[in-house]
């Protein structure tokens, strides 16, 4: 298992390289350079020169990249053309809202998620099992701005139980109780998720259900619901967990729209407002991290995996 | 009064609003230290009939419609879903055919039959871990200590069918049900299964109902067999009457298609025909569709049982030579 981590982790380099220069490419096929756009409408052609030149940008995309490459193979991802920062400080500032965020949202694809789906798989072809199978659908295919504006109305303007937009760092005035800025939004982020893992749970459950064992289990003179949760559920789990990783994927690019709609300074809107201004660092600095955050999500999932199911072993 | 006391069973399977009648009039009943054998063709409603004795078609499609099954002077049809599980599993266990998917795949051996016993007894995990080791040995699964701590996918189909003949007689169970519990073992391994059954009775004491399309293994194992065809019981005897005095033209014809090794033969005798699906209702006698002796009167009139000797009793209107 150790070995196969450490294997894992240096598999990550190589793609790491590749999104690297994918992203490299992508945005410089972007139209619009940051020098005029920092300058604004204002700026004469020789200010936009002297600050292109100024940023290396008038260096040949090879040179740029591998000196970027070596900058950041000793830990320093560049300087934000907007802020003036170091791009990790930067970042460091979108962190908290976003692992704050994406783990309020994770907490509710847990909890709506799989009990809805062994309630629905266990009352399977019963009303139960229509009306919850037909929210996850009606959840799942919602778009999350609409549903983000909606709770808004709702919550928000209509019956004022939660703030509308932004989050106070929780190290500010309010403290924890500032995490009430989240809830909203990391609904919103949790809906279609949450949809797709009752219908992933309910499918799979109703799949193991048709098993053998599951025939075995009950001759034993089990009670149903250990029978459900024991032997159906534990193998349904199998196929779950394998969405996990993908569901990761889904609340990064999600997570753009909603921090967008709620004005929340997490990474994803950053991501959005930096290709807006052409900050080129910043977004080769998120998407380096993302794709990392991504890739670790994925192994921690392998690694659950083979410790769900005693028939996979890692090598 | 016998241990298992089955009279009338009837059993049908819900399609399109409709019941279709798959198990009928089926009546056999078995006393302790006793192993009857059922055959019969796929679909002839052997396995429902086995499940419904079990208590396992809850939650399926397929339904008792009439009869009763006594058990130990309980009446079964009757019982509510709570104590029917408090006799699954110890009084009365199950063995099914396919060793290799009637394990739980992500749990150890061990822990599957410590499941059953702390279902039914008031042991520790120590205790109950102890027996299983106790019950491993008993099936003769080699280093059971070792063993005890195997995924399923880490053995043989001979041998996760021991682990499940374990996980049976876990709890001294009076009734075993072994539904093809040799189809899908090599001819070697299915010897030493059928040996290591019939062994356990001579210990335990134990009744077995053995499910089975092979006439072989009903008569090395069996002291009665019933044969099944279409839902009903053709021809039931005890097995050194049966195989002696073979009285329904049905049982003929599966041991004529059985290949007999010291004779050459060109072709292998088969039953003509099909079986009739389901939805198909036909009068008169069931088989007459297939049926060599076949007259007019089989296709009008549906025989009843007729005793040609003493507790044989067969399904044809030919059978004891009066027709």
């Amino acid at each position: 298992m150790l070995v196969y981590t450490i294997k894992r982790l240096l598999a990550l380099i190589p793609t790491l390289l590749a999104a690297s220069i994918l992203v490299f490419l992508f945005i410089h096929l972007i139209p619009g350079d940051p020098a005029s756009i920092l300058l604004g409408d204002t700026a004469t052609p020789e200010d936009v020169a002297a600050l292109t030149r100024e940023m290396g940008l008038d260096q040949p995309i090879w040179k740029q990249y591998l000196l970027w490459l070596s900058n950041v193979l000793q830990g320093d991802l560049g300087t934000s053309v907007f802020f003036r920062e170091p791009v990790l400080s930067v970042i460091g500032d979108g962190a908290e809202t976003s692992i704050l965020l994406a783990t309020m949202t994770m907490f509710w694809i847990v909890l709506f998620g799989i009990p809805i789906g062994i309630l629905s798989a266990t009352k399977h072809g019963t009303w139960v099992d229509q009306m919850t199978s037909g929210g996850a659908m009606l959840f799942a295919s919602v778009p999350t701005f609409w549903l983000g504006l909606y709770l808004i109305l709702i919550f928000s303007v209509g019956l004022g139980w939660f703030p509308s937009s932004g989050f106070p760092s929780v190290s500010d005035d309010g403290g924890l109780a500032n995490l009430r800025y989240l809830i909203l939004p990391s609904l919103t982020l949790a809906a279609p998720n949450a949809a797709l893992i009752i219908r992933l749970v309910r499918a799979s459950m109703l799949d193991v259900s048709r098993e053998d064992h599951v025939r075995t289990a009950r001759a034993k003179g089990l009670h149903p619901a250990k029978v459900a949760i024991k032997h159906v559920f534990r193998n349904a789990l199998i196929a779950v967990a394998a969405a996990f990783g993908f569901t990761f994927a889904a609340l990064v690019s999600e997570a753009v729209v909603t921090e967008t709609v709620f004005s929340l300074p997490g990474i994803g809107r950053l991501v959005v407002q930096s290709i807006l201004r052409r900050d080129y660092p910043v977004i080769q600095g998120v998407i380096l991290v993302i794709v990392v955050l991504y890739m670790i999500i994925n192994l921690l999932v392998d690694l659950a995996y083979a410790r769900l199911d005693p028939r996979v072993s890692l090598k | 009064m016998a241990l298992l006391d089955v009279t009338d069973l009837e059993i049908a399977v819900a399609a399109g609003g409709k019941l279709l009648p798959v198990v009928r009039g089926v009546s056999f009943a078995i006393e302790e230290n006793e192993t009857l054998g059922i055959v019969g063709e796929s679909g002839c409603g052997k396995s429902l009939t086995s499940l419904a004795i079990m208590g396992l078609l809850e939650g399926s499609q397929v339904r008792i419609t009439g009869g009763s099954i006594q058990f130990d002077g309980r009446e079964l049809t009757t019982l509510s879903a709570e104590d029917r599980r408090a006799i699954m599993g110890d009084q009365m266990a199950m063995i099914f055919q396919e060793p290799m998917t009637s394990l739980n795949p992500v749990y150890r051996i061990g822990d599957q039959i410590v499941e059953t016993l702390r279902q039914h007894r008031d042991m520790t995990k120590g205790q109950a871990r102890d027996r299983a080791i106790e019950l491993l040995d008993l099936v003769r699964i080699p280093e059971p200590t070792r063993r005890v701590d195997s995924f399923p996918h880490q053995m043989s189909g001979g041998q996760r069918q021991r682990v499940m003949i374990a996980m049976a007689l876990a709890c001294d169970p009076k009734l075993l049900i072994a539904d093809e519990p040799t189809t899908a073992l090599d001819v070697t391994v299915q010897k030493e299964v059928l040996d290591l059954m019939a062994d356990l009775q001579t210990r335990t004491g134990t009744a077995i109902v053995l499910i089975s399309h092979d006439l072989g293994v009903i008569a090395e194992t069996c002291d009665k067999v019933a044969v099944m065809y279409r839902g009903k019981i053709a021809e039931a005897a005890t097995t050194r009457e049966l195989f002696s005095n073979m009285s329904h033209p049905y049982t003929r014809g599966l041991l004529n298609s059985i290949p007999v090794v010291d004779h050459d033969v060109e072709w292998l005798e088969a039953i003509p025909g099909r079986v009739p699906t389901i939805d198909e209702v036909l009068p008169g006698c069931a088989f007459h569709p297939r049926c060599p002796l076949a007259e007019d009167r089989c296709n009008a009139e549906d025989p009843a049982p007729r005793d040609v000797a003493n507790g044989h009793a067969v399904r044809c209107h030919f059978a004891g030579g009066a027709a």
